[in-house]
């Protein structure tokens, strides 16, 4: 397939990029990109994506957009109040990139529904605010061996790590098992700062374009850490040891999809 | 001794174990952080037994649920 002059002059900045080139841009085009999570973190990491041409985008959440979203998700409006987030989303992403075919899935996560929604996508981005999901998504993506964006943020700080099959860690290897009910707060409990979910869910779009353009270093064996008040960012590596790993381990004790109890008033997404 | 601790140097008294350390460093939610030494886990059953020596270094991963 040959650009359009309009696809020439809208993605230029790339192609003029070594590392992306015709050829990279033709890789994002052919690409396809699932987002769980139309909120703080998927929004930015929606938009970065369609902007850079990402040729199919998915996007799945149950919610509908509320003014107390405002703040952060920056894909909603506040005419999109009480709009399904996912139907926002894509008017956003369309509007801003018609090349991107948006697919959405109005409907929480679970174990009867990620191996289908991610089966037919290149990387999955994980955008979730609670630990059921977290590990779901994590346990889905080993189990179909897909690569993934794992984030979260919380307050002035963020993190995140990328997993790869045969390339690094799981996020169970580094955390084993959620915590129980409320002992760790969420968002909507101890608040987070919105430019946050900018960053993160950037940095998140980032592995996903690397990942499809097969450049660089991606976040595998590590944990990215940001705190916005001290203002560092901390490189941790992690274990390369993880053999004993209940889920991508060599003898996985893991083998069917957990549905966890999530905090009450908390969905899925 | 001299540690690093979260990509920090650190002096601390020798012979403090893993648990010490998590009560020192005042480590938020310290029943549920992950911990390494030397980009090795420290199984939670050892933060007792684990002493860290000079030269180590210490990471402390926490959850972070948020996202959303
Ligand atoms: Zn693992």
């Amino acid at each position: 397939m040959a650009f359009t002059n309009e696809q020439l002059e809208r993605y230029s900045r790339h192609i003029i990029l070594k590392e992306v080139g015709s050829k990279g841009q033709k890789k994002l085009l052919d690409s396809s990109v699932l987002i769980i999570g139309a909120g703080g973190l998927g929004a930015p990491a929606a938009m970065y994506l369609a902007a850079s041409g990402v040729g199919t985008i998915g996007i799945a959440d149950a919610d509908e957009v509320d003014l107390s979203n405002l703040q952060r998700q920056i894909i909603h409006s506040t005419n999109d109040v009480g709009k399904a987030k996912v139907l926002s989303a894509k008017e956003t992403m369309e509007a801003m990139n018609p090349d991107v075919t948006v697919n959405t899935y109005r409907t929480f996560v679970s174990s009867d529904n990620i191996m289908d929604l991610i089966k037919d996508y290149d990387f999955i981005i994980d955008g979730t605010d609670n630990f059921p999901a977290k590990f779901l998504i994590n346990d889905a993506c080993v189990m179909a061996k897909k690569p993934f964006s794992h984030a979260g943020i919380i307050r002035f700080k963020g993190q995140l790590m990328t997993y790869v099959p045969g390339q690094g860690p799981c996020y169970r290897c580094v955390f084993k098992n959620p915590p129980p009910k409320d002992a760790v707060p969420t968002c909507k409990q101890a608040g987070v700062i919105g430019a946050m979910g900018g960053v993160i869910g950037s940095l998140q779009a980032m592995e996903a374009i690397k990942y499809i353009l097969g450049i660089g270093d991606l976040l595998t064996g590590y944990l990215l850490t940001y705190d916005a008040i001290n203002m560092e960012f901390h490189k941790i590596k992690l274990p390369t040891y993880t053999h004993n790993c209940a889920v991508c381990g060599d003898n996985p004790t893991i083998t069917e999809l957990i549905d966890y109890e999530q905090a009450e008033c908390d969905g899925v997404l | 001794m001299t540690i690093t601790v979260a990509g920090v140097q650190k002096e601390y008294e020798d012979g403090i174990n893993v648990a010490k350390l998590i009560e020192l460093e005042d480590v938020e939610t310290p029943e549920y952080v992950t911990v390494t030494i030397n980009d090795d886990f420290v199984d939670r059953g050892a933060f007792e037994s684990t002493i860290i020596i000079d030269g180590d270094n210490v990471e402390f991963l926490y959850f972070m649920g948020g996202g959303h």
